[in-house]
């Protein structure tokens, strides 16, 4: 059972400061499973995701990958972080912060030689970011930032790619882009990914398993087996009603009209007309 | 022809000690400086490069006081003002702390200056700098440190370099941003430290940030940027020199102008090339 699988948790409490974030979580996820990790905002996902790269350590409980505990650095975790700052004039070409993900973290600096530069240019190709390799990082669009940062995350060609709301700053389309992007890329290198999201929908074709998060804990399992109204009731504590309209989800608090994890287009009224 | 040659090249410009000195301190000072200015760029953090010469100038002036080794005393103030402007900006929002630190250090610098009874020159030479007087031993000190520092930077190149960019990345990849915070503001302090005898506290800012803006403006990738920075940082110094002492106009000021029109040249054309590459854009006939 442990041998086949990717992450385990066990009996992880994560307090901060003496108030509780994550309680009892307890977990398996396999092997090459593409899991989306959705909760409200402040529901514990990020918490969640650093204490896979061991940032943080739990307060109580182990957390496992593949069945050693976890240890930060480790190269055969990708990390998508949601996001970097940089201005327009910054010095730095999407095939500079690409390569840093190859060996970033090592001293000294990186003599240019032509396997590594063949290494970073097939990345940039992998991600679909061959246009755009010589411009300066600052002036490209979310959607461009958002590949160059699976790109640098795949260098050293992880066995789970972890994603912090990668799709927060993308538009519908960008944000498809990306998920086939990931899903693809999972598939044909057996990469495990953790695709943390508010709002399962636009996974909802590619994931396999959903961790759902709320009140400080998770249910893991399939779409069919997590989102139903028991599951999620008892998950949140109050009585949840979940609703499916043209294949897609929504989750309500009973009697209230706004959803509980977020989605752009019920927000805007679309999916109840 | 011959004779113009000489009119710029004075007699002594390359025999006469004190000369032999500025030509080191600055050549020195204008090869470090751009290489800590291009992280302070990239990680805009420019305020850093305007207050830490100011704590320099109050460790110098502390140094008169004691009878302390200048260069010393500059550089322990200046650490002090670069670890307490990082604190600062990770504890608080609050700008106007950072602003009364500034006007903090200057006001420390005078006082300690006016106990000293230190004589106006001296005073002048730390905020607009005294290329020309520049010692032996100072010139010795300034060198070894920026070769030091050189080396530093050299091997911190790669973790700061992520750690400014994808801070997040950079800790999962096991890079203790705590250190690298630390190791920036020590770099900043010491390349302060060296700067300030040269172009002085009041100017110090402009041989960081000037050439280093410049070299972002001219390339696109760091290497590059950095190649244009020192080639930009090393002819303000030297044309500066070769000016100043011709002219006897002040060096700092003719440093500090020398970058500001790189500085807008190399902004003039970094939106030329902008505009064209948007021209194409829009008509790609
Ligand atoms: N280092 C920390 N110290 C204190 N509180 C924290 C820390 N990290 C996260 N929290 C708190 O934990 C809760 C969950 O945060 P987070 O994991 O970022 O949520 P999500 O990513 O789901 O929006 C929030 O209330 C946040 O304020
Ligand atoms: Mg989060």
């Amino acid at each position: 059972m442990t041998s086949e699988a990717a992450i385990t948790f066990n009996q992880v409490h994560m307090a901060f400061s003496g108030h509780t974030i994550l309680r009892e979580l307890q977990f398996n996820i396999d092997k090459g499973a593409f899991v989306g990790v959705i909760g409200p905002n402040g529901a514990g996902k990020t918490t969640l995701i650093r204490l896979i790269l061991g940032l943080i350590r739990p307060s109580s409980g182990t957390v496992h990958v593949f069945g050693s505990p976890v240890r930060r650095g480790k190269r055969q975790i990708g990390y998508v972080p949601q996001s970097f700052v940089a201005d327009p004039d910054m010095p730095l070409r999407a095939r500079d912060l690409v390569g840093l993900g190859l060996d970033g973290e090592r001293w000294g600096f990186a003599f240019p030689n032509h396997a590594r530069q063949q290494r970073i240019q097939d990345m940039l190709d992998r991600v679909g970011a061959t246009r755009y390799a010589d411009e300066p990082v600052g002036t490209l669009s979310g959607g461009e930032r958002q590949r160059l940062l699976i790109a640098q995350a795949l260098l050293t060609h992880p066995k789970i790619l972890l994603l912090d709301e990668p799709l927060s700053n993308l538009d519908i389309h960008s944000g498809h882009e990306i998920i086939q992007l990931v899903a693809e890329i999972a598939h044909d290198s057996h990469v495990t990914v953790m695709f943390v999201a508010h709002d399962m929908n636009p996974l909802l074709g590619v994931m396999d398993q959903v961790l759902y998060l709320a009140q400080g804990r998770a249910v893991v399992g399939s779409v069919d087996e997590v989102i139903l109204p028991e599951v999620l009731t008892e998950l949140y504590g109050q009585p949840v009603e979940v609703l499916r309209i043209n294949g897609r989800i929504l989750v309500f608090a009973s009697g209230e009209m706004v959803p509980l994890t977020h989605s752009e287009s019920i927000a805007h009224g679309h999916a109840l007309a | 022809m011959t004779n113009l040659w000489q009119h710029i090249f004075e007699p002594g410009l390359f025999t006469y000690p004190f000369l032999i000195h500025a030509w080191i301190s600055a050549s020195a000072v204008a090869i470090i400086s751009p290489l800590i200015g291009f992280f302070v760029n990239l990680r805009g953090e420019s305020f850093v490069a305007h207050a830490v010469p100011r704590g320099a100038f109050a460790g110098a002036a502390a140094a008169f006081l004691v009878g302390a080794n200048s260069i010393l005393g500059l550089s322990v103030f200046a650490l002090a003002m670069a670890l307490s402007m990082g604190f600062m900006r990770r504890h608080s929002q609050n700008g106007v702390i950072t602003a009364l630190t500034l006007v903090m250090a200057l006001g420390l610098g005078d006082l300690f200056l006016t106990i000293g009874n230190t004589y106006a020159p001296e005073v002048f030479a730390l905020l607009f700098g005294q290329l020309l007087g520049v010692s032996a031993s100072e010139t010795m000190a300034i060198t070894v440190l920026s070769v030091v520092l050189v080396i530093v930077v050299g091997i911190v190149f790669r973790p700061l370099l992520l750690s400014s960019t994808v801070p997040e990345f950079a800790a999962a990849r096991g890079v203790s941003l705590t250190a690298m915070n630390l190791t920036f503001a020590v770099l900043v302090a010491l390349d302060a430290s060296l700067t300030v005898p040269v172009v002085g506290a009041l100017l110090a800012f402009s041989l960081m940030i000037g050439p280093a803006a410049a070299g972002g403006y001219l390339a696109k990738s760091p290497w590059g940027a950095m190649g244009y920075a020192i080639a930009v940082a090393l002819g303000s110094v030297w044309i500066a020199i070769i000016i100043g002492y011709d002219t006897s106009l002040p060096i700092g000021f003719l440093v500090a102008s020398l970058s500001l029109v790189a500085y807008v040249v190399a902004r003039l054309i970094h939106m030329a090339r902008k505009t064209r590459r948007f021209k194409r854009y829009v008509s790609p006939l």
